[in-house]
């Protein structure tokens, strides 16, 4: 087996500078005749052949990596095996990790927002694929120049349809102690909400400049955070909003039942604050009482079980565009069976409600009609008017009222912010001027990547 | 190469068929057939000849062996299925069965019936210290077998450590060029790991990928088949189940 040196050629690769040295691995600059991008080669560092977590971790690399898509995870190139010399060649990704930004202390708020949701966007995009990431911390967080976050070191990663090598071979939980999610120093290995409570920690982090349960280092301490809460981050931050509390608090649920189901879903809530219900978690100013954490101690003791591998990452959101006009009012009663229909097989779907007010083309618009009144406001209250048939709890519902000249366009960028899964609206009967200017639902149903149902009345 | 792997046809026509259609529509450049075409199903000549027609790499199962040796080791009923399948087969097919390889190579992949480590004893590889002595014994990255008529994938890594994992069926497996593999392929035939459905594999070499595949066909037909050519009611029922 080839040793990683400068200058060294293995299948095409010229290694050129070291860029980083980690525990497990060697980074280096490589170029090849047929690739013009820049390219790095990740080695792992294998001391002897009986270097089991090592080899089993770039191996789980080996196997998912190549099988991830998409401007969160970095491109994969080509891959070595034992025999000459172990590696992995991927795109290289200009700039530092995340992680010298953690060092600095607190974020200011609008960064903190922006950054944790380009994370929990990652993570939709990872979860979607089958892939639990499983060691989320701020080092293995690139940020693309476009501003995407890439997701980096698959060691720990679980796929879902493919087997779990790590899970065969050991028995010692996995993952690095500040950001573990309970259920992984209970063993479960590929729930993805373990991702959550990790981005809940992140969150927690660049709120207040400490790790929620501090540097744990053994595992007796690790274990305390099954049943002692974080200092609640308002105590540390007092300027910091209460909707925000409730979202940290929320992803570091000790039971993932409890956290947020999905990425898409946090990330909702990081995008609509006005929205986020308000529970005794964002409230609470200090930690639990002795005796809460006593008891929840004494309830955890016997736990050896928590979580589940790809339980139930299928918590859809459910986008619906009302049309508030008269010409919609004729399917406004159809389109709420419809939504009520889809509620009883998911009964836990996030609904998104929107209306888009279509602004002229040209010239300005004044935001008011001609009585005076604004018309956002009034949108929105025709909106939630609409929504009270539904009978559902604030909890489970956002409204947003969208502008744009195109209400097509409206809908589906607003699809993608939040990360529908499904799209309802309704369809206008037919006229000559959607005919040949093209119909709203049309263009939906063309462009989206959501599932989209259109409602038509019969007749 | 995208090669098409099937073992342990056991002269069912209808999987047969089915599977051959399947593999057809799938896109594959060549199949290869670990042995067992013959023996408990009512339709052994039919599926000799759709083999023979292939003209694929076709290796000797311990049934196909049967035919001109003897059928004293095996269970009652899959000796009655041999004495039975014996009298359908002409002198020309029951020639060409015996003239078929134990082990045979097709680029780079070692095809064996049962077990590399001594392909005429019809060693079972259902645990992983069988597994360790075929995937010893072969010196191939990927080593495909039958026999067993339950899928399951062994790995053999650097440290000499074998593992056996379930693959889920339709779901493509990264072959790791860390480790040699051993894909033990359920049976088209008879499956007996409580799926009824025909099973095969396709193995592509360029990805370096196995996928194990299912294929449904009419097992009802089999069975009446079976029992209308007076074969044991066990063997008629096992297709149903898949067990």
């Amino acid at each position: 087996m080839l040793k990683p040196e400068k200058g060294l050629t293995v299948d095409g690769f010229t290694l050129g500078d070291q860029l980083h040295e980690g525990g497990f691995a060697t980074i280096w600059a490589v170029t090849h005749p047929l690739y013009r991008s820049a390219l790095i080669m990740k080695v792992p560092k294998i001391l002897d052949g009986d270097d089991g977590p090592t080899i089993v971790g770039f191996e789980t690399e080996q196997m998912i990596m190549p099988r991830l898509s998409g401007p969160h995870v970095p491109r994969i190139v080509a891959e070595g095996g034992f025999d000459t010399m172990p590696y992995i060649v991927q795109e290289a990704i200009p700039g530092q990790s995340l992680q010298a930004r953690f060092d600095k202390g607190p974020w200011a708020l609008s960064d903190l927002i922006e950054t944790a949701a380009r994370v929990a966007d990652a993570l939709a995009a990872l979860h979607a694929q089958g892939v639990a990431h499983l060691d989320i911390k701020p080092a293995n967080l690139l940020m693309r120049e476009t501003g995407e976050v890439v997701l980096i070191d698959f060691g720990l990663s679980r796929h879902r349809d493919l087997p779990d090598l790590l899970e065969e071979e050991f028995r010692i939980p996995m993952g690095t102690y500040p950001y573990i999610a309970p259920e992984q120093v209970l063993q479960t290995r590929g729930d993805p909400r373990s991702d959550i409570f990790a981005l809940g920690a992140l969150l927690y982090e660049m709120a207040t400049g400490k790790a929620p349960f501090g540097m744990p280092s053994k595992m007796k301490q690790l274990k305390k955070r099954l049943w002692l809460d974080p200092v609640p981050p308002r105590f540390l931050r007092p300027d910091l909003p209460e909707w925000l509390q409730e979202i940290i608090l929320r992803a570091l649920e000790v039971d993932p039942e409890k956290r947020y189901q999905t990425a898409a879903q946090l990330r909702f809530d990081l995008a609509h604050p006005g929205q986020v219900v308000l529970t005794a978690r964002g409230r609470k100013l200090r930690p639990d009482g002795w005796l809460t954490i006593w008891r929840r101690r004494r309830k955890m003791r016997g736990l050896t079980r928590l979580g589940a591998t790809w339980a139930k990452a299928d918590v859809p959101i459910l986008l619906v565009a009302v049309d508030l006009s008269p010409e919609g009012e004729a399917l406004h009663d159809l389109l709420l069976t419809w939504v009520r229909r889809m509620l009883t097989h998911q009964p836990e779907s996030r609904v998104a409600l929107v209306n888009v007010i279509r602004t002229a083309l040209l010239g300005i618009d004044t935001g008011t009609d001609a009585q005076g009144q604004n018309v956002h406001v009034s949108r929105l209250v025709a909106l939630k008017h609409w929504a009270a048939g539904l009978e559902l709890p604030e909890a489970q519902l956002t409204f947003q009222i969208l502008e744009n000249s195109d209400a097509a366009q409206a809908i589906l960028d607003h699809a993608g912010q939040v990360g529908a899964d499904h799209i309802l609206m309704g369809a206008r009967g037919h006229s000559t001027t959607r005919r040949y200017l093209g119909s709203v639902s049309a263009k939906v149903v063309a462009e989206a990547s959501a599932s989209v149902t259109v409602i038509r009345a019969p007749g | 190469m995208r090669l098409a792997v099937l073992t342990d046809i056991h002269g069912n026509r209808e999987a047969l068929a089915a599977v051959l259609a399947d593999v057809t529509a799938r896109g594959c450049d060549a199949i290869a057939v670990l042995g067992d075409i013959v023996g408990y199903g009512p339709d052994p000549g039919w599926c000799l000849d759709r083999i023979r027609e292939l003209n694929c790499v076709t290796i000797k199962g311990n049934h196909d062996a049967a035919i001109k040796g003897s059928g004293a080791d095996m269970s009652t009923n899959a000796r009655l299925a041999i004495d039975w399948t014996r009298a359908q087969l002409a002198p020309d097919q029951a020639d060409w069965l015996d003239a078929l390889p134990l082990t045979a190579e097709i680029e780079g992949l070692a095809l064996v019936h049962a077990s590399a480590e001594a392909p005429a004893d019809w060693i079972y590889v259902t645990s992983e210290p069988t597994a360790t002595g075929c995937l010893r014994a072969s010196r191939a990255r990927l080593t495909l077998c039958g026999h067993v008529h339950v899928p399951q994938l062994y790995s053999l890594d650097m440290r000499g450590m074998v593992a056996g994992m379930t693959v889920k069926i339709g779901q493509a497996m990264p072959l790791l060029r860390t480790r040699r593999w051993l894909a033990v392929v359920g049976a088209v035939g008879q499956p007996r790991d409580r799926c009824p459905q025909a099973a095969w594999a396709l193995v592509d070499t360029t990805r370096d990928e196995i996928t194990f595949r299912r294929t449904p066909y009419d097992c009802g037909a089999t069975a009446l088949k079976v029992r209308a050519a007076g074969l044991p009611e066990a063997l008629a029922l096992r297709l149903l189940s898949g067990d």
